[in-house]
């Protein structure tokens, strides 16, 4: 079976198990978590500087725990935007960001950036490791920002780097010869695990990727994403991940067009409608 | 904290561009290092020429003129003074001890200085130090000769060797004194001061070899050979200056003011302290102008360093957009630019202070043999550790401007990379 067909054949098996999954998995995870949305978006409206037109207006938007949402969108319509926002680098003019109930705005940076540590993990689209730390030092970064992290990543495993070993061996990356590598002698794919492993280890409650599978080959896409489906429902995050591929949209809980929802530039917006998912 | 570690691990990762910066750093301050302590050795040298003489006396000229001729032998009295005023002056009650100079031969590029038995006694340098003999002993005979070290080491003399002195201060065939060679008794130990590279003779030496010479050349019938000359009588007429002790300090300033208004001859007589300073405030010029130049090839350094961060800085971007993402503050990543500028303006600042010490411990003998500079391996001075601290300083002040870069970069990025 060429490579291609066999991971539709797996998509198409995953989701049916997902759909049985649902049920039960993130429920088991929410239960030890307060209630209440991850993510709550209210009447948002940002601008990149005070001349510029307006990115985003998004009237409202929730995530619930253990969610993933799929968001679609073209380029330059404020994907990454929105989630710089939501992970608490940017902040905006008007409305309000509430993650795990705790309004962004209402902090300073500092706290913010204390926030972001602690509970959010972030996949960029290429380009994830710092070139001179090795892939453990690199899976381990936000253990070194986060006490809270690094507590949450010993209950599961006892010792970090057990922890970073096992989130490796989970994404596939357990070949001992391989963890010795420099990040920059790994292929796009297994950069892009690597990744993965550093957004969830410490189990954030919220995960967020940034068009993480562009990057990737169609086949090894579907691969990656189970991956990280699988270890956010293990640790029951949720899990918000922005593409301009819909094709990945059916393997979400839910999909949302950018477009569709921002009323910002809606002028050049109205013209080309985002694709529908 | 982890943005010390990062920084260390990001240097080592571009350690081959970081060694060029880091040694650009060390040699430039090690030259600065280097420039200020040849500097004050320099002046300590300097200042250590002559102590324990209060008064130099010669012929009326500029005191700095009469330092220059006096004690370092360097350029010509235009006037003498005559052997009376001389007596006169030895004769005073205040004063302790006197030594005549007479100045005008030369030895293969070496000033030849008639004395008496006194310069050998009373003679100070560095602080009250005496003279002393490495071998043999002051001249006791008339045609003995006492060597300063350097004249020693660079002719390679001995004991017993024979020399001829010439006439005037080059050395031409037809101008020696070659019927009257001296004998050298003894070769002084070696001081740094201008005594080491002296030919010591007696005052009646200079007087025999010149019987003659009247007319700055030998008088055909005129001259007379050793024998002869141990049968006349050697009294100088004319010497070129004296150093004067006085039995009190306190006497000083008016004996100075008895032998300025002296009636018979227009004298001179300084106090080598002032004149020393007077000189040294002359040499202080380029001698600032060196340290100064020597602090901006130090800023060269530092420039280079600070063209090194910027440049890394855009191919950063995205490392500090993941530091971000991961939960560092903006101020971390500041910290991260600022602790390698540190970083390498600290190892910098160590490798400069080693090589230093390498260079100094490598060329003392060089310097000493050449210069009579001696250069004591010492630990860093106040003044050095004042220098060490501006440069890191300035290190620290060239690294916050990739950092604020860095900095404002990182917040106005956020998450999102645009190149
Ligand atoms: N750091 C920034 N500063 C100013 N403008 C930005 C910045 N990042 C993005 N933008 C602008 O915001 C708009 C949306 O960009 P972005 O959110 O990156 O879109 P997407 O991720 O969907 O491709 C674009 O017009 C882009 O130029
Ligand atoms: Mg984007």
């Amino acid at each position: 079976m060429p490579a291609r067909r066999l991971g539709r054949h797996l998509v198409a098996q995953w989701t049916r198990a997902r759909a049985a999954l649902t049920a039960t998995g993130p429920a088991v995870a929410v239960a030890a978590a307060p209630v209440g949305p991850v993510v709550a978006l209210r009447d948002l409206r940002f601008r990149w500087r005070p001349d510029e037109p307006e990115v985003l207006a998004l009237d409202q938007l929730q995530v619930a725990r253990g969610e993933h949402l799929f968001i679609a969108g073209p380029s330059g319509s404020g994907k990454s935007t929105l989630l710089g926002l939501l992970a608490g680098v940017n902040v905006p003019q008007q409305g309000s960001v509430q993650v795990l109930g705790q309004a962004l705005e209402g902090l300073d940076g500092a706290a913010r950036d204390r926030f972001r540590a602690r509970h959010i993990g972030y996949i960029f689209q290429m380009f994830n490791l710092i070139p001179y730390l090795s892939i453990l030092d690199n899976v381990l970064l936000p253990c070194r920002f986060s006490a809270r992290r690094r507590a949450r990543a010993r209950a599961r495993s006892g010792r970090l780097v057990a922890e970073a070993h096992r989130l490796l061996a989970h994404l596939d990356l357990a070949a001992p010869d391989l963890l010795s590598r420099p990040v920059t002698a790994l292929s796009v794919g297994q950069q892009q695990r690597v990744a993965a492993a550093r957004a969830l280890i410490g189990a954030p409650e919220l995960l967020i990727a940034d068009e993480p599978t562009s990057a990737l080959d169609s086949d090894r896409r579907q691969a990656f994403l189970r991956l990280l489906f699988d270890e956010c429902r293990a640790s029951g995050s949720a899990l918000i991940f922005v593409s301009h591929d819909t094709s990945l949209a059916g393997l979400f809980d839910r999909s949302l067009a950018l477009g569709a929802v921002n009323q910002a530039g809606s002028a050049t917006a109205a013209g080309r409608p985002a694709p529908a998912a | 904290m982890p943005i010390l570690r990062l920084a260390l691990l990001s240097l080592w990762n571009r350690r081959f561009t970081a060694l060029l910066t880091l040694l650009s750093i060390a040699l430039s301050v090690a030259l600065l290092l280097g420039v200020e302590r040849v500097r004050t050795e320099a002046r300590a040298s300097f200042a250590s020429t002559i102590s324990g003489t209060d008064l130099i006396v010669g012929a009326r000229s500029g005191p700095i003129q009469l330092l220059l001729y006096a004690v370092f032998r360097i350029g010509n009295p235009t006037n003498n003074i005559s052997w009376q005023s001389y007596q006169e002056i030895a004769a005073q009650p205040q004063v302790a001890w006197t030594v005549p100079l007479s100045l005008g031969d030369s030895h293969r590029g070496f000033r030849v200085l008639g004395t008496s038995l006194d310069y050998f006694e009373h003679y100070r340098y560095a602080r009250g130090r005496a003279l002393t003999f490495a071998r043999g002993q002051p001249f006791a005979d008339l045609y003995d000769a006492v060597l300063g070290a350097e004249v020693a080491r660079a002719l390679g003399y001995r004991l017993d060797d024979a020399i001829v002195i010439a006439h005037g201060a080059g050395d031409v065939t037809f101008a020696r004194h070659a019927d009257q060679p001296f004998r050298v008794a003894g070769i002084l130990a070696r001081t740094g001061t201008p005594v080491d590279r002296a030919v010591h003779v007696s005052l009646a030496a200079i007087e025999a070899i010149h019987i003659g010479w009247e007319g700055g050349a030998p008088m055909p019938g005129r001259t007379v050979t050793p024998d002869q000359a141990r049968r006349m009588d050697l009294t100088p007429t004319q010497i070129t200056a004296a150093l004067v002790g006085l039995k009190s300090r306190i006497a000083t300033f008016a004996m100075q003011r008895w032998i300025n208004a002296y009636r018979e001859e227009a004298l001179l007589a300084v106090l080598p302290g002032v004149a020393l300073s007077e000189l040294w405030s002359l040499v202080a010029v380029a001698e600032q102008a060196l340290l100064i130049v020597s602090g901006f090839v130090v800023l060269v350094g530092l420039i280079g360093m600070l063209t090194a961060l910027l440049i890394g800085l855009d191919e950063r971007r995205r490392e500090l957009a993941i530091l971000r993402s991961v939960g560092a503050r903006p101020w971390q990543v500041l910290a991260l630019i600022i602790g390698e500028a540190l970083l390498l303006t600290l190892l910098g600042l160590l490798t400069g202070v080693v090589l230093l010490y390498g260079l100094l411990a490598a060329g003392t003998v060089l310097v000493e043999g050449r210069f009579g500079l001696y250069l004591e391996l010492r630990v860093l001075s106040a003044q050095e550790w004042r220098l060490l601290t501006a440069v890191l300083a300035a290190g620290l002040l060239v690294g916050f401007i990739p950092a604020w870069r860095a900095y404002r970069m990182s917040l106005a990025d956020g998450l999102s990379l645009r190149v």
